[in-house]
């Protein structure tokens, strides 16, 4: 494993090692400081971040060595050393791979400062080697972790490996980029104008911003506390940057008057019956309603009912409602299959199973994968409005407010309370009236403008006019 | 032949040796026809994996070579080397162990029936391919002649062994060099499954070649030990004193087949009665013995005693586990391991 | 600093070893009195007296077996195969004994020897004293195989043969014995299992051994200054234990790799890099790695001939070129 001297600021090309904390020999563990640098801007400590023995130090105190530049190696044990650590693991097979295998996977600094860091001839006499391999004998080639797709795109255009590789980690698509290689083939130099043209950002990697040293820097003297990423937090961070940056996304914003809807409820959830413990057998929410509500939208807008597939839309019949269900430390997004066709009950039932079973992280993947938009709802948080991330592949997602009290014009007349009954008349003019705010986020390579306006119009019409939800 | 001749004979075979000796060479006798057995009935109850050669029947050239030899010296042996090792005064437990693949074995398990090896005890290791051991014996007495060590190199091997290239190679190798090695061929009339008189341009193999490369013609009974330790004895103070190498014939025969999938079945009929019963070193040494006036009571016990030693190293190896797992890798090179790139 | 030949390199190295530990001695035809056939051994006869350096018969067999007993019983035997094609006459040793006796015997045996041999054409001697065959020996668990291209190499790696306690192949190349390079003065002690860069670059990885480094290395050379093609050359040094590392280093620096080998092709060491880098280095590469080796033909006599079998410095210069430019 090698430790490469760190980019600290845009500008900086080199840095000085001010001091090793550590010398050859000393075991290290993640988080240990190795060394400090200085560059014409700032020092810093450089952490190291894998375990294992300190086995070699190629750039001294006072030296001066380019961004990227090997400054030291951390293996399994001290090259020229007695060779003692070369037992093998022979049984534990699974043990050896991970240490070595990511590394020819993981980031790799800019090509250009590599370039300029080659090693000098004749600087291999001396042991320089990083410890023996633990060789395991039925995997003594480390075959890369990741698999970064297939060799034939479906336009049936090729791209070298590597290609494959810059574009997975660059998060370039590659059937947008031209090929220079034979038969049209994509290689590395392919993708790497293809990641210089993309929005200007710094394109390696998918994470973006400032790097872990960077930002540790600015706090370094603020006491904090270090939260390690779970799979759902690097999933989370992983799919929404990648669709806040992949997805022409607009926003549409309507107001929902909601008093028809809360009557109903109300009434449906006061009949209920109740169990041996006094529990209502029934208790529906406003979620369970706008759940349905979107789905059988979706049904009366089949344009809007569908998801993107890198070149093609695909468009479905049966509306799979995904439900963003808050737990502890993020949040799931459970699907309601054929949620168009199931009663506001049925939806509510499988709401309270999915979301229960989705806050303990017991939910099957086939239970959160697919569906063609979703719901995400902040109203019992006294969220007013908001926009919501598309979670990929969808075409749409929607966002809902708290339900309020808001001032709203009113034509003059009779109005129609529960059970057909007459409510008074009511003068025309400033009344009050349950209003909750819905945005629908779009993805334009799906779902143009008037489509998305259209969707949304039926949601409404079928939030404001609720008994078409009961047949 | 008269009985005067004969009686004449032995005196001269047992001439200069002691009972105790005498003792010594009986107890190996035993303990190697009994170990052998073992192997073999062990091998009828799958026991033993793969295959095994065994010496039975041709004891007598071992226990009279070892019992020749000084406690520096080495042996060199074919695959058809339990008995050599054995003979070194390595223990049957580890012997039949390895035979049978278990943890206990000479080589845990790594290396088998034809390469049984203890360094510390002079066994230079036996070797599976003919004739590979002829030319590394001249590089062990290489080595005595270059320091002075003063211990001897003897290599055993069959008499299929003298018609294979290495043969010729190291005989002449040893006498240009005056090698303190002593080359022992174990005429048992076979070559695997062909009499050796078919394949050989020379009546006896290994004696009617010594001449080629300026050696001593020299032969013996190998069913008679007190003739084979009188005839290694005088080679191996030759080649000690600075003498040179010498190649030996001993005839013999063996009772199995080449191998344990060998039943012999070529061999004209009544040849193996007639070695069992009028030429099996064991009993030849038995009666000389007796002759000589050791008590019955005295070998009976010796018998005994190494029965019951070979079945509870027997029972010793049947309980004992399996190689494990991590052996798989070990000891390829030096450093232990086998690591071929970093 | 001086400037030594290949040839006296090998005399310079073993003599090194040899006044250090009186229990190194020498084994093979012709190699005391007459100082070799290829006058690698001059002057260690009469430095060092007929105990340590002995003249044998013609007895590839019994020299080997010889050089097993007496590594097995304590000294550092160093024998000679004056022709590595004769190899194949003693091939037992190098299959069954040397690397199996350790692991046979659950560590008893020690087998610290080395064999050193002659190895390669392009000197116009036939196809039974041409070949180059590492990877014969590349191919078996439990030797290691070294093959130097230059003589301060020889040194270093001759030293570091002689003092492993493993049995290690040591491939003088016999059309580089005349060739000169400097050496430093005193003792040199090298590495095995470390390849060298010997030429850094940006654009390919070239790994080559023994003759085919100088060779790719002035291809490089050519690349560079026509095709503005900038290669990192290799020189492997070490086949077993082979430093993957570097080689795998660089081609993920490089993202192409060529190889350079006077092996036949089938087999070749070249191969199993090859084989490594594409699967360890699968996404690192831009390009398929491209093997350039002798053709899988014998090697004919004529020096014509001969040059065109073994790659040249136009042929590797070429294909790197062409599949540069694909």
């Amino acid at each position: 494993m090698e430790v490469l001297m760190p980019q600290l600021g845009e500008t900086v090309a080199e840095g000085t090692i001010k001091k090793w904390f550590k010398t050859v020999g000393d075991k290290i563990a993640p988080g240990d400081n190795l060394f400090e640098i200085e560059t014409d801007k700032v020092s810093m400590e450089v952490p190291a971040i894998s375990a294992g023995v300190l086995s070699e130090i190629r750039v001294a105190e006072g030296a001066v060595a380019p961004v990227g530049a090997v400054v030291a190696m951390i293996g399994d044990a001290v090259i020229g050393g007695d060779g003692a650590a070369a037992q093998p693991v022979a049984s534990s097979g699974a043990a050896a791979a991970p240490s070595k295998a990511p590394q020819k996977n993981t980031e790799k600094p800019k090509t250009e400062s590599s370039k300029a860091e080659a090693p000098k001839a004749d600087a291999i006499v001396d042991a320089k080697k990083s410890g023996p391999l633990k060789l395991d004998p039925y995997r003594e080639v480390r075959s890369p972790e990741r698999n970064f797709g297939p060799a034939q795109l479906s336009n049936g255009i090729t791209a070298t490996p590597l290609a494959r590789r810059l574009a997975g980690e660059g998060n370039v698509n590659l059937t947008n980029v031209r090929g220079s290689g034979p038969r049209g083939r994509i290689v590395a130099a392919d993708v790497h104008i293809a990641l210089q043209s993309s929005s200007g950002r710094a394109a390696a990697g998918v994470s973006t911003g400032p790097s872990l040293a960077q930002v540790k820097a600015l706090y370094k003297n603020v006491a904090h506390e270090e939260v390690a990423l779970d799979g759902m937090r690097k999933v989370i961070a992983t799919r929404l940057v990648e669709a806040s940056q992949s997805i022409p996304a607009f926003y549409l914003s309507l107001d929902v008057r909601m008093d028809r809807l809360m009557v109903l409820r109300e009434e449906i959830n006061a009949g209920a019956s109740k169990d041996k413990d006094g529990n209502a057998t029934v208790k529906l929410s406003i979620n369970d309603f706008v759940v349905k509500a979107l789905a059988l939208a979706l049904k009366r807008v089949p344009a809007a009912n569908a998801v993107w597939a890198e070149d093609r839309i695909l468009r479905f019949q049966q509306s799979d409602v995904g439900v963003a269900v808050a737990v502890e430390g993020g949040l799931l997004t459970p699907v309601v299959r054929n949620a168009d066709t199931k009663s506001v009950l049925a939806i509510s039932a499988e709401m309270k199973d999915l979301g229960a079973r989705a806050r303990v992280r017991k939910l099957k993947p086939e239970e959160y994968q697919g569906g063609s938009s979703a719901v995400s709802n902040l109203g019992m948080h006294g969220i007013r409005q908001f926009t919501a991330i598309i979670n990929p592949p969808h075409a749409t997602i929607l966002a809902v407010g708290a339900s309020e009290r808001r001032p709203v014009e009113m034509a003059g007349g009779v109005g129609m309370g529960g059970a057909g009954r007459e409510r008074p008349f009511m003068p025309a003019g400033l009344q009050f009236a349950t209003v909750m705010t819905v945005t629908l986020t779009c993805d334009h390579r799906v779902v143009d403008g008037a489509l998305g306006a259209e969707l949304l119009g039926e949601f409404k019409k079928l939030m404001e006019a609720p008994s078409a939800m009961l047949i | 032949m008269a009985k005067a001749v004969k009686e004449e004979k032995a005196a001269v075979s047992t001439a200069g040796l002691s009972e105790e000796l005498r003792l010594r060479m009986f107890r190996t006798l035993i303990e190697l026809r009994e170990t052998e057995q073992k192997a073999h009935d062990m091998f009828l109850q799958n026991l033993v994996k793969g295959t095994v050669h065994l010496s039975l029947g041709m004891e007598g050239i071992a226990t009279g070579c070892a019992t020749a030899m000084e406690p520096g010296d080495l042996t060199f042996c074919t695959y058809r080397g339990h008995a050599h090792t054995l003979a070194r005064g390595v223990s049957m437990e580890k012997v039949l162990g390895e035979l049978m693949g278990r943890d206990n074995g000479l080589l845990r398990g790594k290396g088998g029936s034809m390469h049984l090896t203890s360094v510390e005890h002079g066994v230079m290791g036996s070797y599976a391919i003919i004739g590979a051991h002829l030319p590394i014996a001249c590089g062990a007495a290489w080595r005595a002649q270059y320091k002075g060590d003063g211990d001897v190199s003897v290599c055993f091997f069959g008499d299929g062994t003298t018609n294979i290239g290495a043969f010729h190679e190291a005989l002449n190798f040893a006498a240009v060099w005056k090698l303190p090695v002593i080359f022992v061929c174990e005429n048992n009339m076979y070559m695997e499954y062909t009499p050796i008189s078919e394949v050989t341009a020379v009546e006896n193999p290994a004696a009617d070649r010594a001449s080629a490369y300026g050696l001593e013609k020299i032969m013996g009974d190998g069913q008679d030990c007190d003739e084979v330790y009188r005839i290694a004895k005088t080679a191996f103070d030759k080649a000690r004193s600075g003498g040179g190498p010498s190649l030996l014939e001993f005839k013999t025969y063996r009772f199995g087949g080449h191998s344990r999938a060998d039943p012999a079945k070529y061999r004209p009929a009544g040849e193996l009665d007639f070695w069992r019963d009028t030429r099996d070193p064991v009993k030849i040494y038995r009666k000389r013995l007796l002759d000589l006036g050791v008590a019955e009571t005295v070998l009976a016990s010796i018998e005994t005693e190494t029965r019951r030693k070979v079945d509870e190293a027997a029972e010793k190896c049947k309980a004992a586990p399996p190689p494990s797992a991590d052996l798989l890798t070990t000891d390829v090179y030096a450093d232990g391991g086998w690591a071929w790139r970093n | 600093m001086a400037e030594l030949t290949y040839r006296d390199a090998v005399a310079r190295g073993l003599a090194q070893e040899m006044a250090r530990d009186p229990d190194v001695v020498m084994i093979g035809e012709d190699i005391g009195k007459a100082g070799g056939v290829f006058k690698a051994t001059v002057g260690l006869y009469d430095q060092f007296g007929p105990q340590r350096v002995r003249d044998t018969p013609i007895s590839e067999q019994a020299i080997l077996g010889a050089a097993m007993g007496a590594a097995m019983t304590g000294l550092k035997p160093v024998a000679e195969i004056m022709f590595s094609d004769f190899i194949a006459v003693c091939f037992d040793y190098f299959a069954n004994e040397f690397p199996k006796s350790r692991y046979m015997t659950n560590g008893q045996v020690k087998v610290p020897l080395v064999v050193r041999t002659g190895n390669g054409g392009s000197s116009r001697f036939g196809a039974q004293h041409s070949q180059s065959v590492e990877n014969w020996c590349m191919m078996i668990p439990g030797l290691k195989v070294v093959a130097p291209s230059n003589p301060r190499d020889v040194v270093g790696l001759m030293a570091a043969a002689i003092r492993d306690p493993d049995p290690v192949v040591f491939f003088e190349h016999k059309s580089l014995y005349a060739t000169k390079g400097e050496v430093p003065d005193g003792e040199i002690v090298d590495q095995l299992g470390v390849a060298k860069i010997v030429r850094p670059g940006a654009d390919c990885t070239i790994v080559a051994l023994a003759l085919m480094v100088p060779r790719a290395l002035a291809a490089a050379e050519r690349l560079q200054s026509e095709h503005g093609i900038n290669c990192e050359v290799i020189d492997v040094r070490s086949l077993v234990p082979l430093d993957t590392q570097t080689i795998l280093g660089s081609i993920s620096r490089t993202h192409r790799l060529f190889t350079v080998e006077e092996n036949p092709r089938l087999c070749g060491w070249g191969a199993e890099i090859v084989s490594i880098a594409a699967d360890e280095c699968f996404y690192d590469l831009d390009g398929p790695p491209v093997r350039i080796t002798t053709p899988h033909i014998p090697l004919p006599s004529a020096d014509v001939l001969e040059d065109l079998a073994i790659p040249s410095v136009d042929r590797v210069t070429e294909t790197v070129r062409k599949a540069m430019s694909a």
